[in-house]
């Protein structure tokens, strides 16, 4: 942020005089104001994407009728839910019930922060990066029980709390699969960890075929997200045909609003994650994006990272409008006694070839070799 | 099983208890019981190992202008023939035992009967009304029954 | 001593999946009693859709109550249609002409298959998987295309009428059938592979709800509830009429393949199996049906002699029984509708003990309910 205040400062000179800062400051809010706008437009956009996804595969046209192939709909969804009646109900908990949503969000949106977009764009380049979102996302385990608490329904109890324990649960795998990509970069920080994946051509640099071990729990970790973003084969929470929506049936208009837009910030991130720690994140293939000139090599390797973040955005709807959806002991049981086994063994598997190959991939063993 | 040695294998068993064969014009063959004995007659039908009736096919109430009556269908899967079993009530304060204990079919039946008709079935595990609301006045198959004005104000 | 439950003073929740509720296949409220997520009791409580049909049968000829026989299984309208017609011709002694029978059957098994259709997709979708039930509605919409040219609808047909079937049909039905056959028989294997045995749908199924066979026949389950349970027993077969003698196909019976004997997902397996089966039966009724007239010489308001029919066909949920006493008027003395979803909630709350509230979601599902069959 500093640094680039200090650019801004020298490019436009004009600025000189004020305070340094209130520059810093605008540069802040200058660059949340983008990210909440990316935010929004990808969970407007996402919303029709997924309607279009769901409607090729299920045979049938998807919106199509506001706009050219429906593309305005999400417009016209969000313009409707800000127009509704705000309803509360009677008994419900005021105050959780109204601050229910924006926990949910800004423990979604929060995460934009340390994503990384592209060769220097990314809002805060933390050092405890990966850290730092895995505490942020549970803010929304949080939300999710207020809301079921504070709705005053049965079955919004029940959303909540399935929530909560899947939520808690998941964790665990997540947070060990995206381990073996911090052990291989030594680093938390996730602009690191992409770096950590360059120099090798075309796509052998990446996480993903580093080793058996990462290879492995990269479907692991994207399993565990899965639940952790409340998706089918692991939607209980809001299981449409059982809870009648689970923890935000009473939700309406805006606020509900908050809840859809949290759920697809948090598809995004779980997709910007994998893309970072395994799939190579901004590392343009055949490229070295840092060493192209400063404007193309930004916009390229935020071109790169948006396709594959949105490929697996893709593949996260393709799922859920495959599988059919966990009873929640089995939900537990697949947490609990396969993927926390699986990942923790997969995570001393990484740990041992590390030690054991001083810290080299299948890739870098072959190139040495030539 | 020809309905006719039937009704005469229960005759013989519960002499003076099955006083008529309904067979002409009926499919099945009806054999009318008295309303004590039929709790005894049920579960000989279902234990017997050459009737073997296990199945409950259907019980459904009737108005007979002069009385009610409660008329089952039994069928056995195992011998594969189908008898029924009559049985006549008074207008007052119509009862007969129930039978959910000898074909658990017989619950939702028996309830849907007393729902209807105000037959009683004294021994039944669960008797409520099931299909009308549990406030509703009256026996709406009865055929003296005289449809309500209102409902709890609603004029219906 | 005390239970872990009364150890932590938990309380049972009572919560009511009520008569609006997006998997109850219809209008019917469940009391569960919970404690947490187990089903300690769980109580249907029906009546919300009764419309007094039995009554208004006392008060219409044979002839007019045909239409109320479409809404009594609106998904199996042909069905129960046929079901009312072969219950009047057994009491009035009417024998329908053999081209109007092959057409009856032609157009039960149709339904059946549509109706199938339904139970599978609705019941995938209530799992949580709702891609099935779109395609289970395009096969649909082929079946609902025949029957309009048949008839003119494509939900209440009113088509069988008391001595044959309305009309004859169209030019060019048998060959649409035909076709649809041919396209739709390699669609059931594509269910299979896409939603049967995938490893999540077996387990929310396998094991849960299990009905031995000895408990489904004294609680009076029927159809394919009954025959998932290991029951062979098939009224085309066992009790046949119409000309059903004549066609050949199998009984399909559950076994038990992943899981327990007659438990959800043999009920299920039992209704894809006869979509097979029906497709069996179509493709010979469509070879062998005669020419000839399709309604025989009844008058139009004509008075059976006074006696007392129980006539039971075999319907995509079960088994409808009509037990009509005649009077010798032109208006029927009772006319008591035997409907198998009915009788097959019986079991529902002994069942259901134990389960968790995602299973009964499984279980009202694996039983195929119509809840205006229960209601009437």
């Amino acid at each position: 942020m500093e640094a680039l205040a200090r650019s801004l400062v020298q490019a436009v000179p004009a600025i000189a005089g004020v305070p340094f800062w209130t520059v810093t400051l605008l540069v802040m809010v200058v660059t949340a104001a983008v990210l909440l706008v990316f935010a929004l437009t990808f969970g407007g956009v996402g919303s029709y994407v997924l309607r279009k996804v769901a409607g090729d595969i299920q045979v049938r046209i998807g919106p199509n009728r506001v706009g050219p192939y429906g593309i305005l709909q999400f417009l016209a969804d969000g313009v409707k839910l800000i127009l509704k009646e705000d309803i509360i109900p009677a008994k419900a908990d005021r105050f959780l019930f109204v601050l229910a949503p924006y926990l949910v969000f800004i423990g979604s949106f929060a995460a934009f922060v340390v994503v990384p977009f592209g060769v220097g764009l990314i809002a805060a380049d933390l050092n405890i990066g990966v850290y730092y979102v895995m505490a942020i996302t549970s803010l929304v385990v949080v939300g999710i029980l207020m809301a079921g608490w504070a709705s005053n329904n049965k079955w919004a109890l029940l959303g909540g709390m399935r929530a909560a324990a899947q939520i808690v649960s998941y964790e665990i795998p997540v947070g060990m699969a995206i381990l073996p990509a911090v052990l291989i970069a030594g680093s938390l920080s996730l602009q690191d960890i992409v770096r950590s994946q360059g120099g090798l051509l075309g796509v052998f640099g990446w996480n993903l075929f580093h080793n058996p071990f990462t290879f492995f729990s990269f479907f692991l970790y994207f399993t565990a997200a899965q639940a952790e973003t409340n998706q089918t084969p692991f939607d209980l929470p809001e299981a449409e045909s059982e809870l009648v929506s689970g923890y935000n049936v009473e939700y309406s208009g805006i606020r509900y609003a908050f809840f859809f837009l949290a759920e697809f910030g948090d598809m995004f991130i779980v997709a910007a994650l994998a893309t970072a720690c395994f799939l190579g994140g901004w590392h343009v293939p055949f490229f070295r994006a840092d060493a192209l000139p400063a404007l193309w090599g930004n916009l390229l390797s935020l071109g790169v990272f948006l396709v594959k973040a949105f490929g697996l955005v893709l593949v996260m709807m393709w799922v859920r409008w495959t599988l059919p959806r966990l009873r929640v002991d089995q939900l537990m049981r697949m947490a609990w006694k396969y993927l926390v086994p699986l990942t923790f063994a997969n995570l001393l598997g990484v740990s041992l070839w590390l030690l054991v190959f001083k810290g080299k991939g299948i890739p870098q063993m072959i190139a040495s070799i030539f | 099983m020809d309905p006719k040695a039937l009704f005469d294998a229960l005759k013989t068993r519960f002499a003076g208890a099955v006083p008529e064969l309904q067979a002409e014009g009926f499919r099945p063959a009806f054999v009318v019981v008295s309303p004590d004995a039929l709790l005894d007659v049920a579960r000989f039908l279902r234990d017997d190992p050459g009737l073997r009736f296990d199945s409950l096919m259907c019980l459904s109430g009737v108005d007979y202008k002069e009385r009610f009556a409660v008329a089952y269908h039994l069928y056995s899967m195992t011998h594969r023939h189908a008898i029924g079993l009559k049985v006549f009530l008074p207008r007052e304060n119509p009862s007969v035992a129930s039978v959910d204990s000898v074909w658990p079919a017989a619950n939702f039946m028996e309830r849907e009967t007393f729902d209807l008709f105000g037959i009683d079935f004294p021994g039944s595990k669960d008797m409520r009304r099931i299909l009308l609301p549990e406030d509703w006045e009256g026996h709406p198959l009865r055929k003296d029954y005289k449809y309500p004005e209102f409902y709890h104000g609603i004029k219906i | 001593m005390t239970t872990p439950a009364e150890a932590l003073h938990t309380q049972e929740m009572l919560i009511n999946m009520g008569p609006q509720h997006p998997s109850t296949h219809g209008v019917l409220r469940v009391l569960l009693r919970t404690d947490g997520e187990v089903v300690v009791n769980a109580r249907p409580d029906m009546g919300y859709l009764h419309r007094g049909l039995e009554k208004i049968g006392e008060r219409v000829t044979y002839a007019q109550f045909m239409p109320f026989t479409d809404r009594l299984d609106y998904l199996a309208a042909m069905n129960c249609n046929c079901a009312w017609a072969w219950a009047v011709e057994k009491l009035a002694g009417i024998e329908a002409p053999e081209r109007a029978e092959y057409i009856r059957v032609i157009v039960c098994e149709l339904n059946r298959i549509s109706s199938h259709l339904i139970a599978f997709g609705s019941f995938t979708a209530d799992m949580g998987a709702f891609t099935p039930f779109l395609y289970s509605i395009r096969e649909r919409e082929r079946v609902n295309d025949l029957f309009e040219m048949t008839c003119g609808n494509r939900l209440t047909y009113n088509y069988a009428r008391v001595g044959g079937v309305s009309a004859d049909l169209p030019r060019g039905f048998l060959e649409k059938t035909k076709e649809f056959l041919d396209y739709f028989e390699p669609k059931i294997d594509e269910y299979n592979k896409l939603i049967s045995y995938n490893k999540i749908f077996v387990h929310r199924l396998a094991n849960v709800a299990v009905i031995t066979g000895e408990e489904a026949v004294a609680y009076g389950l029927t159809g394919p509830n009954l025959r998932g349970s290991g029951v062979a027993f098939d009224l085309r077969k066992d009790e046949p009429y119409s000309v059903y003698p004549k066609l050949d196909f199998q009984v399909c019976v559950g076994s038990g393949e992943r899981g327990t004997l007659g438990d959800c997902f043999d009920r299920y397996m039992v209704r894809i199996n006869e979509m097979r089966e029906s497709v069996k039966i179509l493709r010979q009724a469509i070879a062998r049906i005669p020419e000839g007239p399709v309604l025989a010489k009844v008058p139009r308001v004509f008075k059976p002699a006074a006696a007392e029919v129980y006539v039971r066909t075999e319907c995509p949920r079960g088994e409808t029984g009509f037990y009509v006493i005649s009077d010798g008027t032109v208006l029927p003395n009772r006319l008591k509708i035997r409907a198998g979803s009915f009788v097959t909630m019986n079991i529902f709350e002994k069942v259901t003990r134990g389960l968790m509230i995602a299973d009964i979601v499984a279980v009202i599902g694996s039983f195929d309910i119509i809840l205006p069959e229960i209601d009437r």
